[in-house]
């Protein structure tokens, strides 16, 4: 199934508060079931991220490598 | 005749009201453009303040300044609560029914706390982000002989985002002071899986936190607090007790921004170079409010204005765009009582620490001073 992103952040070239915090605002702000992407030209966000989402069980739908940038998408999935 | 209006007595809106003046200033004189600032606060606080006024280092008459003192004689200031944008007949509504026609609107209205968005965090928290939470905390602090304080970064994005650190580290060193820290434990816990958002800090201040015997929690999203066993939880099943809570709340923009749909999930969209609010005509933001990918900080407001007014200036003129903001940022960081260092950083450039100095903390003192000259806009 496509996902349906409820909500994209540019997040690229933001050193604070960063990718990541980004993406926790989206989220916080989401409904269960949302998916929110975040793009990121911080290097660190391909450890990050993924380790966030399995920290608090949450599901990396994907992780696109756009050469300059990735961008995650995450669903908010409790 | 070309109206203008800035919505927010605060520093994005006091210091592009001045630069308006001074980029608009023959034509306010024969009459072809006006601009008003409309704020519900008569006083600007300068909110850095805070941090000192926790730790009694501060007072709260030294820190706020008439926001009419603050701005050129060019430009109407209106004490008024706005309660509506109308973008559709292009004027804003105020509090009595009153309306306030513009030809371009610059949103500089900040952000406001919501502890209530934490369940048990109204009840059981405390904050330095006002005036009254500061003075509250203050006594608290003062009154703990021994015990256990959190720090706990709670809402996601807030405002000045290195004053967890900041209070943890004066924290440490006000206890020293008064022979308490040995009795009273500290903790820090942070949203993702290091000390801070910025890497190079973050690389900074974890063996500093560890040094002062800090407890860290990272990967702590916290989401309620247990008001009767003094416990805070977070989103990720961990459990912390206090007996001081010191929580960043979440933040959100003002209410009638939400009730004129100008914001989207709880901020206003903005261009990131030219500031224009996006799907908007003339409509401008800048500061705590947008949802930029960038510090909550009057820096922020200080550089995106001097950005902004150029290019309000520029429309006034007939033209597009002419200035671009290129996400500069400046923090003062304070390491202590007597010891500070700062970041400055931009899209383009990411930050780096620099050890922290007693001459960095005097200047940051210095500054706190110095500020009102900022809010004028003549630094």
């Amino acid at each position: 199934m496509a996902e349906a992103v409820k909500q994209e952040i540019d997040a690229r070239g933001s050193a604070c508060p960063g990718p990541l915090m980004e993406l926790i605002r989206g989220i916080k702000a989401s409904s269960v079931g949302d998916a929110v992407a975040v793009l990121s030209s911080d290097p660190g966000s391909n450890k990050d991220i993924p380790d966030w989402v399995d920290k608090i069980g949450y599901e990396l739908v994907s992780n696109e490598d756009h050469g300059e940038y990735h961008r995650f998408v995450v669903r908010k999935t409790k | 005749m070309h109206r203008i209006i800035i919505i927010g007595g605060g520093p994005g809106g006091t210091i592009t009201a001045n630069h308006l003046a001074e980029h608009l200033a023959d034509d306010i004189r024969r009459g072809d453009v006006a601009v008003e600032l409309i704020t519900d606060k008569p006083e600007q606080v300068y909110k850095p303040g805070f941090l000192y006024l926790a730790f009694g280092l501060e007072s709260p008459e030294r820190i706020r300044r008439p926001v009419r003192e603050l701005v050129s004689p060019y430009v109407d200031v209106r004490i008024e609560r706005v309660v509506k944008v109308d973008t559709d007949q292009r004027q804003v509504l105020v509090e009595g029914g009153k309306s306030r026609p513009f030809d371009q609107l610059v949103i500089a209205s900040g952000t406001r706390l919501e502890p209530s968005a934490t369940p048990g965090l109204a009840e059981a928290g405390d904050w330095f982000y006002d005036e009254k939470a500061a003075q509250k905390l203050h006594d608290k602090l003062e009154a703990l002989e021994q015990g256990r304080i959190v720090v706990s970064v709670v809402g996601v994005p807030h405002m000045c985002p290195v004053a967890p650190l900041e209070v943890t580290f004066m924290l440490d060193q006000w206890l020293e002071q008064r022979g308490r820290r040995d009795k009273v434990e500290l903790a820090y816990t942070y949203p993702i899986n290091r000390t801070h958002s910025i890497a190079s800090l973050a690389e900074w201040a974890t063996p500093e936190l560890q040094k002062r015997n800090v407890q860290i929690e990272t990967f702590f999203n916290a989401e309620s607090v247990d008001v009767e066993r003094k416990v805070l939880q977070s989103m990720e099943g961990t459990e912390l007790p206090f007996d001081i809570l010191i929580a960043i709340p979440e933040h959100r923009s003002a209410a009638f921004l939400e009730e004129s749909g100008l914001t989207e999930a709880g901020w206003v969209p903005t261009d990131r170079e030219t500031l224009a609010v996006k799907g908007q005509d003339g409509i401008w933001a800048l500061g705590d409010t947008t949802n930029l990918p960038v510090s909550k900080a009057g820096s922020v407001a200080h550089y995106q204005s001097a950005a902004l007014s150029k290019n309000v200036a520029a429309r006034a003129h007939g033209h597009g765009p002419v200035a671009r903001y290129d996400g500069k940022t400046i923090c003062f960081i304070e390491a202590g009582l007597d010891k500070g260092t700062f970041i400055e950083f931009n899209y383009a450039r990411p930050p780096q620490v620099q050890p922290p100095t007693k001459m960095i903390h005097w200047a940051k003192l210095a500054y706190n001073n110095a500020y009102w000259l900022t809010a004028k806009g003549a630094l």
